[in-house]
Formats: C-alpha cells, sequence, structure tokens
C-alpha cells in the first residue's frame, strides 16, 4: 500500500506525471490548469524530474512542441483548458492523425464567450471528434492514477494515439482530497520506457504528416477509425493490470445502485460524486433510482453502456455542455445515438446544469429526477432543458 | 516501386501516414512536363557546373568524361542552365 | 565578377543530393533550388520541421517523399514551435542515454506566409527561449500555395490575387515587412539573407548556421515564375537583380553586427528589375521613383550600420 497523502488534485496530477519520468513539458497557463504546470515547474527547477520543461508562447504552440518531442521519441505532457484548448484544436486533430501518443490533462472550463473560468465540459466537447482517447475523472485518486494508466495505453504499439484527461476545474483541480501514491517501482514496471513505432532520426529517414490526396484520404482515416476502437480492448487490459497492482479497478461504464433501477442518471465528471449523494437519498425514500458513469468517453463503449442501460424504464442525462442549436446535450445525443438501434429501450430526459460552474446539490438531483419521470410519464420523449434558469 | 496512392488500402498504409522510402518522388517521371529541352554543345562547355548547380530539378549528372549531362526523365524544361551557361553552351530546343 | 566566384567554387560542393528529384514543384522554382541547397549544405544529420506551403505540397504527396532527410510537416502557423519541440526531445533523449549522442541540426522551413504572418508568433516564441535550431524562410513574396495571395512580404506595387491592380488601387499598398530586422531584434546570435542565385554565399551561410549555438535565421529569396510572372528560365537572373539594385541586399548579422556581404559602387535601377516580372508590369514611373527612393534609403541605412559593426 502507497503512502496516503492530502493534496491538491492539481499538485497530484503533476506528481504523477512526475512518477512517468516525462520527458518534455510544454506550458501555457489558464485558469484553472496553472498550479498543474506551476508545480511541474517546481519539480523540474528541483531536479526531481530530468524534463526539459517549456514555456511556450500560447497553447497552440504547447501542444505544437509536444508533437515535436514525441515525433522523435520522447515522452511528452501538457495540460490546457477552455480557450487554450479551443485555440490548440487543430493540432489535436494533427496529433491523433499523426498516431502520436502525447498525454494531456484538461481542467474542463467553459469556452467564452461570456469569458468565465468556472467549470463545465463545454471545452472539451468541442473537439469530441479529435481522434484522441478521452477519459472523464471523478475524483482526485482517479487523475492521479489515469496520468500512469494514459501514458500506457497511448504508448502501447497497437495503439499509439494521443490521450487526453478531464478533471472540472476548481471544483476538482482545486480541491484537497487523500490520494493514495503508488511506489516508483510499481509505476516503473506497469509503464515500461516509451519505445516509439517510428521516430524521425537520421539514421532512418522518414517523413511524417505528408499531405494526402482524396483518393487516399479515406483508407487513412478508416485506418484511424479502427485503431481508436480497437484501442479499447488495451484500455481493458490496462485497467485491469492497474487494478491488480493497487485494487482500483476501472470500467469504462460504472453504475452506481443500478442493477435494479428504474430511472437511471447518466453523468460524466466529478459531478457524478454529488450524483451518488443524491442516488442515496433517493433510495432512503424507497425510489429505485441509480447512477450510470460514464468514464470513456471516446471510443464510446456502446456494449457496455448498452448492458448498463436496457433493463431501465428513464435515462435522465445530466450534461454539462449545451449543444446550442442542436438536438440536446452533447452526452445525451450520444446516449440516444448509442441505444437507437435496441429494440426496447429507456426513454431519454435531457438536462444540462451546471454550467459555468454553477453548484449542482443534491437536491437538485432530486428534483431533476422528479420532473424527468413525471414528464416522461406524461408522453414527452423529447425533454430537453437547461436546469434552473431564472426566468 | 511505390504503388500509386489510389492503389493502397487502408491496411497497408503504415501508421501514422509516414513515409519509408526516403526520396521515392524519385519514381515519378517529371520530364513528361517539358515543352523545351535543353541541347548541350561540347566544344563549348568549359565544366563550371553552374548548370548543375542551378537546376531546381537535380536534373543534371556528372558523366565519365567530366561533362554534366542532362537526365531527360526529370527535366522539366524550365531553361535556367541555357539562360545561365556562360559560354552559351546549352540552347533550349522544341520537344517534338 | 560574382559570377565567375561561382564557376569555379561549385565543384568544390557535395554531389550528393538528400533533396530528391520528381517532386512537383513549378518550372523554374528557385524556391526548390534554395530548398536543394539547404539541404546540401546540412548533410544527412538533419530533422526538418516544415510548414505548410509550396516546398510541403510539391514534396510529400502521400505515398511519396521528395525527401532523403527526416521531415516532419504539422501545421501552417507552428514550424517554430515544432521545431523547438524536435530539438528538446532529442536534448532529453541523448541526456538521458536514450539515443546515442550525435550532432543533429534541427532545422525549421517556412514560406514567407507561414512566417511573417502566421508563424510569427511561434517564431517568436522560439526565438526568446534561444532554442538551438536553424529557421530557413524561403521568401516567394506571397502566399504562392493557395494561388499567390499577398502577404506581409509582398513588395510595394506587386499585383497579387488579394492585392489586385483596379482601377483605384493599384497591387499592393504596404511595404514588406522587414524579418531580418525582427530577427535581429530578437538578439539572436545569427541572422542572414541569402539568395539561390549566389549558390556558394547561400550554402556557407546555411553551414555557419548549423553551427551556431541558439537560434539562427536565414531569409531566402525565392523567385517565383508562376507568381511573378517572369519566364521559368529567369529565375536566377532575376535573383541576382534583387541583389544587384539592392532590392534584396545580401547580409549577415552577427551577434548584432552587421556584415554587408556584397558591396556594389553603384547599384542598378530597380526598373531593370521589375522589367521582367508580370507582377510589376501596371507600376507607373512615380511609383518605381519611390520604390527606388526607399530602395536606396534602406540601402544606405544598412550600409552605415555595416561600417558600425567594422
Amino acid at each position: 500500500m502507497g503512502k496516503r497523502v492530502g493534496m491538491e488534485v492539481s499538485i497530484a496530477a503533476a506528481e504523477a506525471v512526475k512518477q512517468c519520468h516525462v520527458d518534455v513539458i510544454s506550458a501555457y497557463p489558464i485558469t484553472p490548469q496553472t498550479h498543474i504546470v506551476e508545480h511541474l515547474s517546481e519539480i523540474v527547477a528541483d531536479g526531481e524530474l530530468d524534463a526539459e520543461f517549456f514555456c511556450v508562447e500560447s497553447e497552440h504552440s504547447a501542444l505544437s512542441v509536444c508533437v515535436g518531442s514525441e515525433a522523435v521519441g520522447a515522452r511528452s505532457f501538457t495540460c490546457t483548458s477552455s480557450q487554450g484548448l479551443a485555440l490548440m484544436s487543430e493540432i489535436t486533430y494533427i496529433a491523433s492523425g499523426m498516431r502520436l501518443p502525447i498525454v494531456m490533462a484538461i481542467a474542463n472550463r467553459t469556452l467564452s464567450s461570456p469569458l468565465s473560468i468556472w467549470n463545465d465540459h463545454s471545452d472539451v466537447m468541442s473537439i469530441r471528434d479529435c481522434g484522441w482517447i478521452q477519459f472523464f475523472t471523478e475524483n482526485g485518486q482517479e487523475v492521479y492514477d489515469h496520468i500512469f494508466i494514459a501514458y500506457r495505453v497511448a504508448e502501447d504499439k497497437e495503439v499509439l494515439l494521443p490521450v487526453l484527461i478531464n478533471l472540472d476545474g476548481f471544483t476538482l483541480s482545486h480541491v484537497i482530497e487523500p490520494i493514495e501514491l503508488i511506489e516508483q517501482e510499481k509505476i516503473d514496471r506497469f509503464l515500461p520506457p516509451y519505445q516509439p513505432l517510428y521516430r524521425l532520426h537520421p539514421d532512418r529517414p522518414i517523413t511524417m504528416g505528408a499531405f494526402a490526396l482524396p483518393a487516399i484520404f479515406a483508407e487513412t482515416k478508416k485506418a484511424q477509425e479502427v485503431a481508436l476502437i480497437s484501442s479499447i480492448s488495451k484500455i481493458l487490459q490496462a485497467w485491469k493490470e492497474f487494478g491488480e497492482m493497487t485494487g482500483r479497478y476501472y470500467q469504462p461504464i460504472e453504475t452506481y445502485q443500478a442493477e435494479d433501477a428504474e430511472t437511471l442518471m447518466v453523468a460524466m465528471g466529478s459531478i457524478a460524486e454529488t450524483a451518488s449523494t443524491a442516488v442515496d437519498q433517493m433510495r432512503e425514500q424507497g425510489r429505485k433510482v441509480g447512477l450510470i458513469k460514464i468514464r470513456l468517453w471516446r471510443p464510446f463503449p456502446f456494449d457496455a453502456f448498452k448492458k448498463a442501460v436496457l433493463n431501465s424504464k428513464n435515462l435522465v442525462v445530466i450534461d454539462r455542455a449545451v449543444s446550442v442549436g442542436g438536438p440536446g446535450g452533447p452526452v445525451a445525443s450520444e446516449v440516444k445515438s448509442a441505444i437507437y438501434g435496441c429494440e426496447k429501450r429507456p426513454s431519454v430526459y435531457n438536462f444540462v446544469a451546471g454550467l459555468s460552474g454553477r453548484d449542482v446539490t443534491p437536491s437538485d438531483f432530486i428534483k431533476m429526477v422528479e420532473k424527468a419521470e413525471i414528464e416522461i410519464e406524461e408522453g414527452n420523449q423529447e425533454g430537453y432543458e437547461i436546469y434552473g434558469v431564472r426566468e | 516501386m511505390t504503388k500509386p496512392e489510389n492503389e493502397w488500402t487502408w491496411k497497408e498504409i503504415p501508421v501514422g501516414n509516414v513515409v519509408l522510402e526516403p526520396g521515392n518522388t524519385s519514381q515519378y517521371r517529371t520530364g513528361d512536363w517539358k515543352a523545351l529541352r535543353p541541347v548541350l554543345n561540347k566544344e563549348r562547355c568549359v565544366h563550371c557546373g553552374l548548370c548543375y548547380i542551378f537546376c531546381p530539378d537535380m536534373s543534371y549528372q556528372l558523366d565519365e568524361e567530366g561533362y554534366f549531362i542532362v537526365d531527360l526523365f526529370y527535366c522539366k524544361g524550365c531553361g535556367i542552365c541555357a539562360k545561365e551557361c556562360p559560354t552559351g553552351a546549352i540552347t533550349m530546343v522544341m520537344e517534338e | 565578377m560574382i559570377e565567375n566566384l561561382n564557376v569555379f567554387a561549385v565543384r568544390t560542393l557535395t554531389q550528393k543530393e538528400y533533396f530528391a528529384p520528381g517532386h512537383r514543384a513549378c518550372q523554374g522554382c528557385a524556391e526548390a533550388l534554395a530548398v536543394r541547397l539547404v539541404a546540401k549544405a546540412l548533410g544527412r544529420n538533419v530533422i526538418v520541421a516544415n510548414a505548410t506551403g509550396c516546398m510541403e505540397v510539391t514534396t510529400t504527396p502521400l505515398p511519396y517523399t521528395a525527401w532523403r532527410v527526416p521531415w516532419i510537416h504539422v501545421a501552417f502557423e507552428n514550424t517554430a514551435a515544432v521545431a523547438s519541440g524536435i530539438k528538446s526531445g532529442l536534448n532529453v533523449l541523448m541526456r538521458k542515454k536514450r539515443i546515442p549522442y550525435k550532432k543533429i541540426t534541427t532545422v525549421a522551413m517556412a514560406g514567407d506566409g507561414g512566417t511573417a504572418d502566421i508563424g510569427l508568433q511561434a517564431l517568436s516564441g522560439a526565438f526568446e527561449r534561444g532554442d538551438d535550431f536553424i529557421y530557413i524562410c524561403t521568401d516567394n513574396e506571397a502566399y504562392m500555395n493557395t494561388g499567390i495571395q499577398r502577404s506581409s512580404s509582398t513588395p510595394f506595387g506587386a499585383f497579387t490575387t488579394t492585392s489586385p491592380v483596379g482601377k483605384v488601387q493599384m497591387g499592393q499598398l504596404t511595404w514588406k515587412k522587414n524579418m531580418p530586422a525582427i530577427a535581429v531584434a530578437h538578439n539572436i546570435p545569427y541572422v542572414a539573407t541569402a539568395c539561390p542565385s549566389y549558390p556558394i554565399d547561400l550554402v556557407q551561410k546555411v553551414k555557419k548556421a548549423a553551427e551556431i549555438h541558439g537560434p539562427a535565421y536565414i531569409h531566402i529569396l525565392s523567385v517565383c515564375p508562376t507568381g511573378w510572372r517572369s519566364a521559368p528560365e529567369l529565375s536566377i537572373k532575376l535573383g541576382r537583380l534583387a541583389v544587384e539594385t539592392g532590392v534584396f541586399p545580401l547580409y549577415e548579422v552577427e551577434r548584432g553586427r552587421y556584415r554587408l556581404n556584397i558591396d556594389f559602387p553603384k547599384l542598378k535601377p530597380v526598373k531593370e528589375y521589375f522589367k521582367f516580372q508580370g507582377r510589376f508590369r501596371h507600376l507607373t514611373e512615380e511609383m518605381i521613383k519611390e520604390i527606388e527612393k526607399r530602395v536606396h534609403e534602406e540601402y544606405e541605412k544598412l550600409k552605415e550600420k555595416a561600417l558600425k559593426g567594422a
């Protein structure tokens, strides 16, 4: 058993990066990611980590530096939020197309405008299709654990895809939680040094990033998609081995009191912890409510998700971002698509809650579930609203 | 020989779409582009090498006799060599 | 005079080509020639980061590549950042002994758009960080790859598709951005201008840049017959005229000290340079006079700086 320390989650993330013997870190500050890069710069300045720590002049360059260093075979890390993610979004597509195993932590923060530094998922929802493996974490321990898992999965020769880890800005990044640290020898066994499949080196000159004519482009995209979808087996394997090492087993879809539930809430990120308190309260009232937590967002775990929800009557999806003018929040749209082909499927009611960090309490969840159940009873199959907007 | 792009299946493309054969554009006949072709008058050549160094398509090679000979497989017929030759040893003639 | 120097010195260059024929550049493309010469100067132990642009598109149509050295293209505006990443990746891998120590030069190559416009931020950041790499800007004075649109490197009066010659406005209305001066302002150890019409000079400058510790910037004038509306065979002559008229002087700045590489007792009139280019066909006598005045002023300023340095 490793040491259990109370530390800010951002610091824990930085400590995990240190334990991964990362080679290159590129940093551009943006609230609420700043504590991660600040602590990393302290770690490097103190000589605790032998890495090149780069202060770049924009997030776009931050990810570009990682692309360059991964291309020569150096393990690289960066982190960002919100506007920074939007600025580097062009490069996220490029990094996954070029199959470079960069790991990025995103302290989720809402996108402007209006400018806001507080937490929701609109930033990462804007790069849904970028081709990265995407995890959502619920608490500090998960953030710490997933840095190791991310590198392990990303650098697997049969995966070779960049990975991003979402942690809610402020509500997770800036809170102090108990983190069980993992001994370095165990990490070194779990995560071997990076052996790139292809690297830029004069001994074997290769060209990376050639342009593709229409005649060949579709084939490249198919190859990339197959890589992302088949990475799920490597993710499951990494989680299994991680569980054997630490006793903490992760799943792509996690359930809480869902086995006999009639109504299931669906949530991602740290808000799921609050939702589980609400589930406890509703269960005490004798209501059959459960919770589905999506941990693996991309590649979307269709099989695991369907298995978890198909026995319920109602799904109450709580989104943390608005897909303005679209068919509801992003998670609800994907949930509906996931179960579309199933003969017997639950009704879906969609709330968008906690935009820009507005507090969502257990009683809010109870109200949402009550409203959803009533609406669905009355035949409303298209339920969508932004919860708690003052009229 | 590298297959042209419209013959590759998705499984054959290397991971990350890297190109593993350095310099394989040398399989491509840019010589088809030309309308004019350079012709060398060996008597006037002073072996200076300007035709060779100024060719954007690396179309000149040194032969055993010391003359720079054009490779018509690549030559695009731009005429730089003829223009820069200090002795006027190269003339551009119309391709048949 | 200078032509004669080239005549005999060409044989001193390596015969190896690190840039393969069969690339899809236009006939008479001096940018392709510039890239060829840079590749000759640097040899095999390089890693090249290239911006989106003419050179990227003409040299790497999947599944082909004209490059016989390691090469990467990422995006348009981040070449300097990618080069920084490459260099630091190599540093750390060699320091941690994961790859054997070897001198590998990192080169960033971009066009004028990818340097002076969209790439300026990344370039400035890389210079400020003092990353050890060579940045080569091949300047064909417009966004040629996308169809000859103006960039901040387009000279005053030039026709481009976004600074066209119309009834009210005639060509580019602003003066060419002085990129070498911006590089010098970052206090980097080596800045130079070069032109493939002076191949030995270009190769020497690139080799010098490779020996520098820290960032080096080389600005290469690349005549573009397609965009400049000139005959392909004149690409070398036009480059020479650009230098001889003072429009593009060849100079170096080592640690802030200027040195003019070729000084002419009397500059040729700029008309000599313009007359072969369709993009300047519309210039009035007045405009030409204005341009010449400015060219001469800038040239004199350069000479002064060079004299101070000496």
